[in-house]
Formats: structure tokens, C-alpha cells, sequence
């Protein structure tokens, strides 16, 4: 076939279709976000719209698209357009390596294969924490675009945070590189289908990565930049509609990234989940991920077991988010500073040295 | 039409030429770091070039060296800018000229 | 096809650079600027260097980029409007002298590409290498070494010392751009900029 349908075509398509999913869940997201903490705080949430709630989001995107977009009269017209376009397609860009199924589970729809992973990079971790580095400037420039001084101080505030945060972000995965061999992240769940997830040789690690991401994304208890009752609403106070959707999608879109990233490196990504049973039951794993049904049936059910492993990951996301006070902003940079980076630094001395004590022993 | 080192050449070359005239043009210390860096990111590209046509892996190596020296040389370099601004209360490298006869 | 995405990159990271020249607003520089290393991310890829890409994109657009607009927006903050010409003391150079100096970096330039060009005489074998990536010397296992590998082992093996004295002026770097940028005590009661 022509080259240029297979290299170009294609894989358009494929990220178009992966976008508007991606799109649907968010929206999804903002409503189980809303259910879960009214439940946690004995209340219900939104249950008007749709049968017990569930057009509300629909609702909501109707809302957002259809306010005033207002522009401030003295700020940065080319600026104040393009920065929530940063932000948005930096996070969305990062899904392109999240693998949700195996290579067996390659489908071939009109003669072309489509992979269950819009590509596998040599360096996909990498890829993924120097695109998501990329989100910062989204903040900072529509901070500064709105010309006005609380989305300045708030845009500033939040991308040092982020930028602070970025780096026990990248350091606490550096025990998963050291242990698999290899930086794709296709080959770090084949690792983990043949040897064990990875969440139980790096159980200090997840935490480390998962409290990252959240001060990554600016969530609770991290999100003093954006909170209400602190400046204002940070660096969005003067977007409306359009544009401030566009914020808003963007960090809900890191969070489910960070959250399938979670899941991809430590908890075995699309392979299924066997509580151990899988020595006992050599037929259990296979079973359990479609290896019976041919490259549609096992696409299904690794895309299942994804979405299962990332909606826990995202409800506690929630969960913490209901439950602990915001942090001030110095004790949040002294977390970042003083606490996270030499643990993870000493977590990855830790592994060297488990990784020679394993190889000692068993030569 | 395939990919060659020419391409390569022509392409770290005028990136080369840009930053010089803005380093030699612009007087706002800033703009002029950022000049410098369009300079080093062309000799990056040059480096990357060789490595890919030679082909010899010693072109990237060198290159994250002169990515870790142009990320030092950024961060002390915009610190100073800062501490003038704070003196002087300008970024103007035409107006640091107390020590001028 | 491998030109072609060449070819756009290339151009789309010399125009970037025109823009960093150019622009009057320190910011749209900046965002210039940033759309030109993210171009030579790109021509870094196409030209079989993908952990450099990813390095590039991490510390010169995620790291030094930032850095650049803080400082920016940090010097902008004391002042009314966004032109930093406005105000200054002294004679800004005419149109003939900064025409000068761009006819010398011109001819700089053309001296720089004669250069290079004639360094084509010397004899390239790679040059119709057919292969995805570099392949290293430590290929036997199958596998084919990546990028990300080869360049591990180099610089911790033959390339050692290089290394760690990088790694040296990092850290005085550091150190240097924290006390050149601390406020004296006595600044302090002025109260320059809040973050």
C-alpha cells in the first residue's frame, strides 16, 4: 500500500478516534468525580439530569461551550488563544505510547494492522515526561496573557510547582528502567506478564510516582494555585467558555494519563488480574485475557483490564482529593524539595543494590 | 530525493547565521541568550548530523554534553541578568556601561 | 518520505529562529523559540537520535525555556508596558548599523557553509545505511542496542570523566545561579515581585 497512507493515514485516524474516546471519558470523569466525593461527604450529587445523573455531563460541556468567551481588553490576544492549545494537546499527546493491549492483540481492519498503542517508542517513559513538561508553558503563558496580577502570581506559582514536582516524577521511575532493561512501555508489561508486577518490587516507588502526579497535575491537596479561596482561581480566573474548558480539560486528561501510566508501569497494564492464582492455574492468565478469542476478543479484554486497573487509579485520585486538607504552598515546594527527591534518590541506590544482591545470589 | 548530510549542513547553518545576527542585532539581554542558545542547538544538529552519516555514536554523547553546559550557561548567565536588573533597572546591555571611559 | 519530514521540520525550526530575532515582545521570542527546539527535537528523530529528542524536549524546552519566561515575566513585572525599549537611556543603533552587523553575520554565515561543504569530500560510509537505528557493537543478543543504551554504556564506560566533571559544573551552576539571583537583605524592604 501506498506509504503514506499506512505511516500518515492510519495513525491519524487511530489518534482522532483515541481523542474522542479519551474526550468521552473525561467527561465521564468530571461526573464520577462529582458522585464520588457527594457520596464520601453523605450526600448524592448530581442526579437531575438524565436517569440518576447521567447526561450531566452533557450538560456541563453544553454550558462551558455555550458562555460569553470573554477576552480581557488589555491582554495578549495571540497568547491568551494558544495557551489553554498548549496545555490541552500536551496531555493529550502523551497518550499516544499507552499501550491498551498486547502486540498479539494487533487487529487488521481494511488490510491495515492497527496496534492496540499508537506507537511504540524506544523511549516511551521519557516520551511521556518531556511531553507533560510541555504543559507548563500552557500555564504560564495564559497566566501572564491575561494581564492581570492574581493569574500572573498564580500561573508562576503553579508552574514552579510543576516544574519541582517533574523531577521525582522522572526519578522514581528509574527503578522500573533499572529492573526491566528497557524504557518501551509495550516491554515493561511484557516484563511484568512474564515475571511479576512490578508494584510488588517497586512498592515505594508507586507511591512516590503517584504522589508526583497528583502535585504534577495541580489536584488536591496540591492545588493551591487553583484554588477558590486562594488566589482568586489562579491562572484561568480570566478565561470563560471555550478557552476555560480547554484548562479544564487538560488537567483532567493528565490525570487520566498519569493515572494509566501508574498502571502501565506497576500494575501490569493490560495483562489480567490473577491475585498469584497464575502458578496454580497455568490456563487462568490465558483465560482471563482473551488468548482464546483471536486479536478482536483479546483487544477487548486487555482494553477491559486497562480500564478497570486506571478507574481504580482514578478513584483514588478522588478519594484523596476528598480527604486532605490543601497544602500551603511552601510546605508543598518543602515536600517536593526535601522530601520526595532524596527518597527517591536513595530508592534507586536501594534497587542498585537489591538488583546486584539478587544477581549475586543466584550465580 | 534522499536524506543527506548536505541537508543537515545547510539547516545547522542557517540556524547558525540567525542566532548570530540576533546576538550581534538585538540589545535586550535576554533575546540575546536566546540567541545563543538557537547557535548552540545548531552545532547540536551539526553533532546529531555527522553521528547519523558517519555513523559514529560519539556525535550524541557529545551532544548531551553540550546540552548539560548550555543548560548551566543558561541558568548562571539569566541569574546575572537578574541581579543587573536589579541594580540597574534595565535588561539593556547597551546601558551596563559604567565601566566605559 | 524521510526528506520531506526533514525538509518541513528544518524549515519550520529556521523560520522559528527568524521569529526569536525578530519579534518585539520578549514573550512571543520565547514562544518562538520554543517552536524552534521543538523542531530540532523533531529533526533530531528523523535523524535516528530519539533519547536526544526526548533529552532535548525535557531540558531545553521543559527546563530552559521555563527558566526564560520566569525571568521574563519576573523583569516585566515592575514595568507598565511590554516594549523594554521604551525609556532607555542612550542612542539605539540606527537601521545602517544593525544592517551592518547583519550583512557580517551573513557573510559569517556563508564563510561557516563554504566550510562545511567542503568537508564533504571526506568520505562518509553511513551515508546509505538502510538501518532503523544505529546498531551498536553489543547487537549479538538479537535484540539490536537502542539509542538509549549505546549512550548509557559510552558515557559511563569510555566517557566516564567527562561525565562526572559535567555533572561537577551542574551542580556550581546551581549553586552559582542561586547566590547571583538571592536578594541582598538590604533589597528586601523594597519587596521586588511577590512569587
Amino acid at each position: 500500500m501506498y506509504p503514506v497512507l499506512q505511516y500518515f493515514v492510519v495513525p491519524f485516524i487511530h489518534g482522532v478516534v483515541l481523542t474522542l474516546v479519551l474526550l468521552l471519558c473525561v467527561a465521564y470523569l468530571t461526573f464520577m468525580e462529582r458522585k464520588v466525593i457527594a457520596f464520601m461527604q453523605v450526600r448524592i450529587g448530581p442526579n437531575r439530569v438524565g436517569p440518576r445523573g447521567l447526561l450531566q455531563p452533557i450538560a456541563d460541556v453544553v454550558k462551558l461551550l455555550i458562555k460569553e468567551d470573554l477576552t480581557p481588553d488589555a491582554a495578549n490576544r495571540v497568547i491568551f488563544y494558544i495557551a489553554p492549545v498548549i496545555a490541552t494537546l500536551s496531555t493529550i499527546a502523551a497518550f499516544a505510547v499507552i499501550p491498551y493491549g498486547g502486540p498479539e492483540a494487533t487487529v487488521s481492519i481494511f488490510g491495515f494492522p492497527i496496534r492496540p498503542y499508537l506507537a511504540d517508542v524506544n523511549v516511551g517513559i521519557l516520551y511521556v515526561i518531556s511531553i507533560s513538561s510541555i504543559g507548563v508553558f500552557g500555564i504560564v503563558l495564559g497566566g501572564w496573557a491575561s494581564n492581570s496580577k492574581y493569574p500572573l502570581l498564580g500561573g508562576l506559582r503553579s508552574a514552579a510547582q510543576m516544574i519541582s514536582y517533574e523531577v521525582p516524577f522522572g526519578l522514581a521511575i528509574i527503578g522500573v528502567l533499572m529492573v526491566t532493561g528497557t524504557a518501551s512501555l509495550v516491554e515493561i508489561v511484557q516484563w511484568q506478564q512474564q515475571h511479576t508486577w512490578l508494584f510488588w518490587l517497586q512498592p515505594f516507588a508507586v507511591v512516590l510516582f503517584f504522589i508526583a502526579g497528583v502535585a504534577e497535575n495541580n489536584r488536591a491537596p496540591f492545588d493551591l494555585p487553583e484554588a477558590e479561596s486562594e488566589l482568586v482561581a489562579g491562572f484561568h480566573t480570566e478565561y470563560s467558555g471555550f478557552k476555560f474548558a480547554f484548562f479544564f480539560l487538560a488537567e483532567y486528561i493528565a490525570m487520566i494519563v498519569v493515572s494509566a501510566l501508574v498502571v502501565t508501569l506497576f500494575f501490569g497494564g493490560w495483562l489480567p488480574v490473577t491475585f498469584g492464582l497464575g502458578h496454580l492455574f497455568p490456563k487462568l492468565p490465558a483465560l482471563l485475557s482473551g488468548a482464546w478469542g483471536g486479536p478482536w476478543v483479546m483487544l477487548l479484554f486487555g482494553m477491559g483490564w486497562v480500564f478497570i486497573k486506571v478507574f481504580f487509579m482514578l478513584y483514588l485520585y478522588l478519594w484523596i482529593r476528598a480527604t486532605f486538607p490543601r497544602y500551603r504552598y511552601d510546605q508543598l515546594m518543602n515536600i517536593g524539595w526535601k522530601f520526595m527527591i532524596p527518597a527517591s534518590l536513595a530508592w534507586i541506590v536501594l534497587t542498585g543494590a537489591g538488583i546486584l544482591a539478587v544477581q549475586a545470589i543466584r550465580s | 530525493m534522499t536524506l543527506a548530510i548536505e541537508h543537515v549542513l545547510v539547516t545547522s547553518a542557517a540556524m547558525l547565521t540567525v542566532g548570530m545576527i540576533g546576538l550581534l542585532v538585538r540589545r535586550n539581554a535576554i533575546i540575546m541568550f536566546m540567541a545563543v542558545e538557537l547557535v548552540l542547538n545548531a552545532a547540536n544538529l551539526n553533532l546529531i548530523g555527522f553521528s547519523r552519516f558517519l555513523p559514529d555514536p560519539i556525535g550524541q554523547v557529545f551532544v548531551v554534553f553540550v546540552i548539560v553546559i548550555a543548560a548551566a550557561e543558561v541558568a548562571v548567565g539569566l541569574a546575572i541578568v537578574l541581579a543587573l536588573y536589579r541594580n540597574r533597572d534595565t535588561v539593556m546591555v547597551d546601558e551596563a556601561s559604567t565601566m566605559k571611559w | 518520505m524521510e526528506f520531506v519530514v526533514f525538509a518541513i521540520f528544518a524549515a519550520l525550526a529556521v523560520l522559528a529562529a527568524a521569529g526569536v530575532v525578530v519579534a518585539r515582545n520578549p514573550v512571543y521570542c520565547a514562544v518562538a523559540l520554543l517552536v524552534s527546539l521543538l523542531s530540532v527535537a523533531a529533526l533530531f528523530l528523523v535523524l535516528w537520535a530519539e533519547f536526544i529528542a526526548v533529552v532535548q524536549i525535557m531540558v531545553y524546552a521543559g527546563g530552559v525555556m521555563v527558566l526564560f519566561l520566569f525571568v521574563i515575566m519576573l523583569v516585566d513585572l515592575e514595568q507598565r508596558g511590554f516594549d523594554l525599549g521604551a525609556g532607555r537611556i542612550g542612542p539605539r543603533p540606527s537601521a545602517f548599523e544593525r544592517g551592518l552587523w547583519a550583512v557580517a553575520a551573513l557573510a559569517f554565515g556563508a564563510l561557516v557553509l563554504s566550510l562545511m561543504v567542503r568537508s564533504l569530500d571526506l568520505p562518509l560510509p553511513g551515508a546509505d545505511r538502510a538501518a532503523t537505528m544505529l546498531q551498536g557493537p553489543y547487537a549479538a543478543d538479537g535484540r539490536g542496542l537502542g539509542n538509549t543504551e549505546w549512550i548509557g554504556m559510552l558515557l559511563y564506560t569510555d566517557w566516564l570523566v567527562p561525565f562526572e566533571l559535567a555533572s561537577v559544573l551542574l551542580l556550581v551552576a546551581i549553586i552559582g545561579a542561586v547566590v547571583l539571583a538571592r536578594r541582598d537583605q538590604a533589597d528586601a524592604p523594597a519587596g521586588k515581585g511577590a512569587a
